[in-house]
């Protein structure tokens, strides 16, 4: 029998209800506009079930005490917008080096700089890849609605526990104010994925070598028994530092294959009136909603339009854009910024398809009706 | 014995140090698994790859940051940090100054070597006012941070500082520091012969050491002397020993308002 508890809540609840629900046990940030409600949340819900709560000085601290406690064994998230982001990049960087799971979640507002603090952009979709120095493989993901923010936090957490890695929660403002009602799952229907550790009898764990047929180490929590050093050097499977061109290429290659490897796994996606679209609207996140209403009124007006909706926007869903990319006159990438996820659809697509962008930065979203006219105009 | 030769240079005051750490460890009788040991980034944040403990080295600065997730998160766990002078006081000031107005039960010790020794001898916020670095060819004119003295302010219960010369006295502070339930800061005055010793015509590390000897009074001793016999000198020993308020415990009680309740 499925219950009936269903409540009234903004996107930036339902991550704290996600979490939690997921088994996050720390929260470690400093309060921005417009995340402030996840911030808030944690500190409420957390000791409650027995988590803690920490505000630190600054982003970066909110970063460092995140990956501190994730290290200890608990599930553990911050949260952040634009320039809060930026300050975290290096210390995410940290975590993907050291494979250190944790989710960032980051409700983007606009910019540059503190920009329109509360108003909606999707200005860091290229920052969320490339934010921190260096080559590392990252998962972003981005939710549409504030039943997907609850469903996709628990799944930051699993993906971020499977694979070892910090993964981002891209959200926007829209889905992070807007209030939906949700049905809270019971916690008998949520899939839940704990990082393997280390069995307890094992004296000679080396804590970065992975064993046959897995794509990362376990992971034993300090503390538990297995004493290990953990650095952002280059290290060999003892996790101790080395300075050694073979070992910088083995451990930085498979950081990228771990994810590499198992994109179909990690990648989600929507589609909508896709069998027959000779036009298809790509739009992600809040912005998608304003995509579906538009695909929609253009079906009622005959005409053959489809959605596509990445849900995982890194890594990219390549395979299906490039399969579509086939068949489609035109594509038209829809999204709050100057064109950062378009160029990611150019490079995927490379010319079998016309390529149309809807940007907006003026920190208003974008309306369905704008998107029908730019269907209108090309189909 | 595979992590040999360290990367240290010869003469390092560093090693000494560390080795003081590890024997106040061993003298408390601490178990191995339940010691984490965090550091930032400089020749002062490599040590915890020599030591035998859960070790975390992190990013430039952020030690304190990391060590507090971990404290927060496990506060079983006996949490020392090891930073360098620039690594605390510069880059990572605000996460010191902040551990000690949380009064977090953690230990720092700085290796204080008045240098950027890492990156090639710049000066630091530690580096004394005239003295040369790579980027103070003309003499630093910067006004140097009192370690003890800002940690003290800024809300920590335990402070200390000794010399590398004086590594039995800094046994005993990293001891109490770790025995106090709060956050402990004990300052590690180290010798860097290659980058702050040839820069400044300090001589040999064991010339800096005689240095240390003659110069270091003990702040009891000092409590007798005049201004004018303190004159060039500096203070070692036992400055802050008080108690408060510890931070993981304030927030225990939060949550077993909640266990109670059930
Ligand atoms: C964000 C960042 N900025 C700068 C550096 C370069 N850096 C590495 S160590 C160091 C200074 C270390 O000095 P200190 O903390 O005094 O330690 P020491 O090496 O003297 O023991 C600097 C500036 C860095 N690694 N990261
Ligand atoms: S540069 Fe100075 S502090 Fe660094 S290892 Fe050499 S002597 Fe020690």
């Amino acid at each position: 029998m499925k219950n009936n508890n269903i409540k009234l809540m903004q996107g930036n609840e339902a991550v704290v209800e996600g979490a939690i629900a997921a088994g996050m046990r720390f929260y470690g940030g400093y309060p921005i506009t417009p995340s402030t409600e996840v911030a808030e949340g944690s500190a409420q819900k957390l000791p409650r079930v027995g988590g803690k709560f920490i505000q630190m000085e600054d982003e970066i601290g909110g970063m460092a005490a995140t990956i501190g406690a994730a290290l200890t064994g608990v599930k553990a998230m911050t949260a952040t917008s634009g320039p809060g982001f930026s300050l975290k990049q290096e210390n995410i960087g940290y975590a993907a080096m050291a494979e250190i799971p944790c989710v960032i979640v980051n409700v983007q507002r606009h910019g540059p700089s503190t920009g329109l603090p509360t108003s909606p952009s999707q200005g860091d979709v290229m920052q969320a890849k490339w934010g921190t120095h260096g080559d590392h493989p990252i998962i972003a993901i981005s939710p549409g609605s504030v039943k997907e923010a609850f469903d996709l936090t628990v799944r930051c957490f699993n993906l971020a526990e499977k694979y070892r890695t910090p993964v981002i929660l891209l959200m926007d403002e829209i889905v992070g104010h807007m209030r939906e009602g949700i049905r809270i799952p019971d916690a008998s229907e949520i899939e839940i994925i704990d990082r393997k550790k280390p069995a307890d009898n094992d004296n000679d764990y080396l804590a970065y070598k992975v064993e046959e047929g897995e794509c990362v180490p376990p992971m034993a929590g300090f503390g538990d028994g297995h004493r290990y050093h953990v650095t952002g050097l280059v290290h060999d499977e003892s996790g101790f530092p080395v300075n050694s061109n073979a070992v910088a290429d083995k451990l930085c290659t498979r950081l990228m294959t771990k994810i590499e490897d198992n994109i179909d796994d990690i990648v989600t996606y929507e589609e909508l009136y896709m069998e027959d679209a000779e036009i298809v609207v790509l739009a992600y996140g809040g912005t998608a909603r304003s995509a579906k209403s538009a695909v929609k009124k253009a079906r009622e007006k005959g005409l053959k339009v489809g959605m596509f909706r990445p849900i995982t926007i890194w890594p990219f869903p390549e395979k299906q854009v490039k399969d579509f990319a086939q068949k489609a006159k035109g594509i038209i990438v829809a999204e709050l910024n100057y064109g950062q996820l378009v160029l990611e659809v150019e490079r995927v697509v490379k010319g079998t398809s016309d390529i149309f962008h809807i940007g907006k930065v003026d920190g208003d979203i974008i309306t369905p009706d704008e998107i029908l006219s730019k269907i209108e105009e090309v189909i | 014995m595979d992590k040999l030769p360290h990367i240290w240079c010869p003469g390092c005051g560093h090693g000494i140090l560390m080795r003081s750490i590890a024997q106040a460890i061993e003298n408390l009788g601490l178990d191995k698994d339940k010691v984490c040991i965090v550091s930032g980034i400089g020749c002062s944040s490599r040590a915890p790859g020599y030591m035998d403990f859960n070790t975390l080295h992190t990013t430039h600065g952020r030690a304190l940051a990391f060590a507090t997730g971990v404290k927060m998160a496990n506060p079983e766990l006996e949490v020392i940090v090891i930073t360098g002078d620039g690594d605390a006081t510069a880059i990572g000031g605000n996460h010191l100054i902040h551990a000690c107005r949380r009064n977090i039960n953690i230990t720092t010790i700085v290796f204080n070597n008045n240098i950027y020794g890492m990156t090639g001898g710049q000066y630091s916020p530690t580096t004394p006012t005239g003295d040369l670095g790579t980027t103070a060819p003309y003499g630093n004119i910067d006004r140097p941070f009192n370690i003890p003295e800002l940690a003290a302010a800024a809300g920590a219960t335990y402070v200390g500082r000794a010399t590398a010369y004086h590594a039995n006295q800094l046994i005993k502070l990293v001891e109490k520091g770790i025995q106090n339930k709060g956050f402990s800061l004990i300052e590690g005055l180290s010798v860097c012969p290659t980058y702050y010793g040839r820069k400044n015509k300090k001589g040999s590390a064991v010339n800096i050491m005689q240095w240390q000897k003659a110069t270091a009074v003990d702040v009891k001793v000092a409590e007798k002397l005049s201004p004018e016999q303190l004159e060039g000198k500096f203070l070692i020993g036992e400055f802050k020993n008080t108690t408060a308020p510890e931070y993981t415990e304030e927030y225990q009680k939060i949550i077993d308002r909640f266990t109670k309740e059930r």
